[in-house]
């Protein structure tokens, strides 16, 4: 096409450098992290002088880390209830303003997808003082009611966005046929949408699951949560445990990811 | 930010809001939503830690006392780092993801996803690992001789950023990578074919073309870094403090909830500030 000047070039060296940092930089510490766990070492020092399973052992032992699976207990517990309670909700909640272009409806939607965007630790603030002037006891069903508030927007908007592609000549097509409107939801609506629930609802799940700003707030002694607790072990002793918790959590996501894409393309979703 | 986030509907205007499918999600917010950040707002103007009086005394010790304006002055300064640094690899990245083939496609989008979903405590952790004294980092920099001692990188501005970085680039990424799969091959093709460099076709071309989609990285990965509590505590330290920080410390261990108030209804401005802001540029570059 034409001849590659100096500035071609350095373009390319350029393009090329910053994107192999890029690759770098995501992928060494998921890398490091995981290599760290199997280390035979007391200490976190990178490379490990040896490999073994010593970590995941301690990890595993229900004596000695008692409290570790009781974290993680609750946060599933949490993440669970509070994803399920999210998605009927957020679910009707796209129903009801999908196609819908009025002023009240795109206020409605902004104040649906209004957490995503708001600082969640002043949410979590928020919600320490209100239920504490409503006189609430600190128990799991406020975190449950938290996390609820934080991770609904993300079902919310990929259904949402489901609804917009849909073909609106189906549902024509059924009403004209006689259809009522909740059979039509059942057989046209639901199974053309499930995707974008079910992606919307893995979101939700892994932010719950993560959630720090909201549970720092709500969660007690009694109620703990486990990045919290491993941000506690982090400020404390920097126990090799927790890089085997990451070691878990890593291919548990990862298990699920997979299982995600294979049933939603939730990969192509998320980019797209 | 709706917009930028919901694909806008293309069936024209008609039907109405069901409140009553609605209403379940409305009532939740209302009251889980909505009522805590006004009671947030009501104890702010508690006068005392105590809560007897009522007054905006609280306003005025955190916008009269010098080190808590620097503290909203760094905590902006960090979103301002972390923006630039996520911007200045995400645009090569981009670039490499839309100009390969299908299956590299494939293993760049893993890639990019991985740290997404490695919880943003083990992304945290990982960088301790990284950054500590006998870390990689440490170790790699004196292996090739680029430093004597040790450095410290831990507790400083620098290594909070780089782990920032990392943490918040997804963020970045995905808005970016979609908008940049859409753009037109012609006009980079166009632009190349009358004699426009590579530099001049990206910052003419392929930078204007993109520029909603960075708006919204943008605005995404300044809403999270100058929020990240944990990551902020954890690398940057006691030294360093961010108004996170510091409304954790003022709730949790001086229990002065109408100060913590005030601090977090300043991390709440902070954060709609900048995306006010750059929703601003986004208007501004469109008319342009």
């Amino acid at each position: 096409m034409q001849r590659s000047t100096f500035a071609d070039i350095t373009y390319h060296w350029v393009v090329g450098l910053l994107a192999g940092l890029a690759i770098l930089i995501l992928v060494a510490p998921v890398a490091i992290v995981i290599a760290t766990s199997f280390t035979t070492s007391q200490t976190l020092r990178f490379p490990p002088p040896g490999l073994s399973l010593r970590w995941y052992q301690d990890l595993f032992d229900p004596v000695r880390s008692a409290p570790i699976h009781g974290a993680a207990l609750n946060s599933v517990w949490v993440a669970f209830v509070a994803t399920a309670l999210g998605m009927v909700m957020a679910v009707m909640a796209a129903l009801a303003l999908a196609r819908v272009n009025r002023a009240s409806a795109r206020a409605l939607e902004a104040g649906f997808l209004a957490p995503l965007v708001m600082p969640a630790l002043s949410y979590g603030l928020a919600a320490l003082m209100f239920f504490s002037v409503m006189g609430i006891r600190p128990s799991l069903n406020l975190l449950i009611a938290g996390h609820l508030v934080v991770i609904a927007p993300f079902i919310f908007r990929t259904t949402l966005a489901s609804l917009t592609q849909l073909d609106t000549t189906l549902l024509e097509a059924s009403d004209s046929l006689g259809a009522s409107r909740f059979y039509a939801f059942r057989r046209i609506t639901l199974p053309l949408i499930a995707p974008g629930i079910a992606a919307g609802c893995f979101l939700a799940f892994v932010s719950s699951m993560d959630n720090v700003p909201v549970s720092l707030f709500l969660s007690t002694a009694r109620t703990g949560m486990l990045p919290i607790r491993m941000w506690g072990m982090m400020e404390s002793t920097l126990d090799v445990r927790i890089a085997a918790i990451a070691g878990v959590l890593i291919l548990a996501t990862l298990i699920l990811m997979i299982v995600m894409d294979r049933l939603t393309g939730l990969t192509k979703r998320m980019s797209a | 930010m709706a917009a930028t986030i919901v694909p806008s509907r293309q069936s024209p205007a008609g039907g109405r809001v069901d409140w009553r499918l609605a209403a379940p999600l409305g009532l939740t917010y209302l009251a889980f939503f909505a009522a805590p950040f006004a009671i947030l707002l009501g104890i702010s103007f508690y006068a005392d830690a105590e809560q007897t009086r009522l007054g905006p005394d609280s306003w005025l010790k955190f916008y009269t006392d010098a080190f808590y304006l620097k503290v909203i002055f760094d905590t902006l300064k960090l979103g301002v780092y972390a923006v630039a640094a996520t911007t200045l690899l995400a645009y090569p990245l981009a670039l490499l993801f839309r100009a390969s083939s299908a299956r590299m496609q494939r293993v760049l989008t893993f890639i990019i996803l991985m740290p997404l979903l490695t919880s943003v405590v083990i992304r945290t952790f990982a960088w301790i690992v990284i950054l500590a004294r006998e870390g990689v980092a440490n170790q790699t920099l004196m292996g090739l001789g680029l430093t004597a001692a040790p450095l410290n990188l831990l507790q400083t501005e620098l290594g909070l950023v780089i782990a920032l970085t990392q943490i918040e680039m997804p963020l970045m990424l995905l808005p970016l990578l979609t908008i940049m799969n859409r753009m037109d091959q012609n006009l980079v093709d166009a632009s190349r074919a009358l004699g426009a460099s590579q530099w001049r076709t990206f910052f003419r071309v392929v930078l204007p073309l993109t520029l909603p989609g960075w708006i919204a990285g943008a605005t995404l990965v300044f809403a999270s870094s100058t929020t990240a509590f944990i990551s902020q505590s954890v690398i940057g330290g006691a030294r360093l403090v961010y108004l996170p920080a510091l409304i954790y410390q003022q709730a949790t261990v001086v229990y002065n909830w109408p100060f913590a108030a005030v601090a977090s209804l300043t991390l709440l401005m902070t954060v709609l500030a900048g995306i006010m802001a750059l929703g601003l540029l986004g208007r501004f570059a469109r008319t342009d």
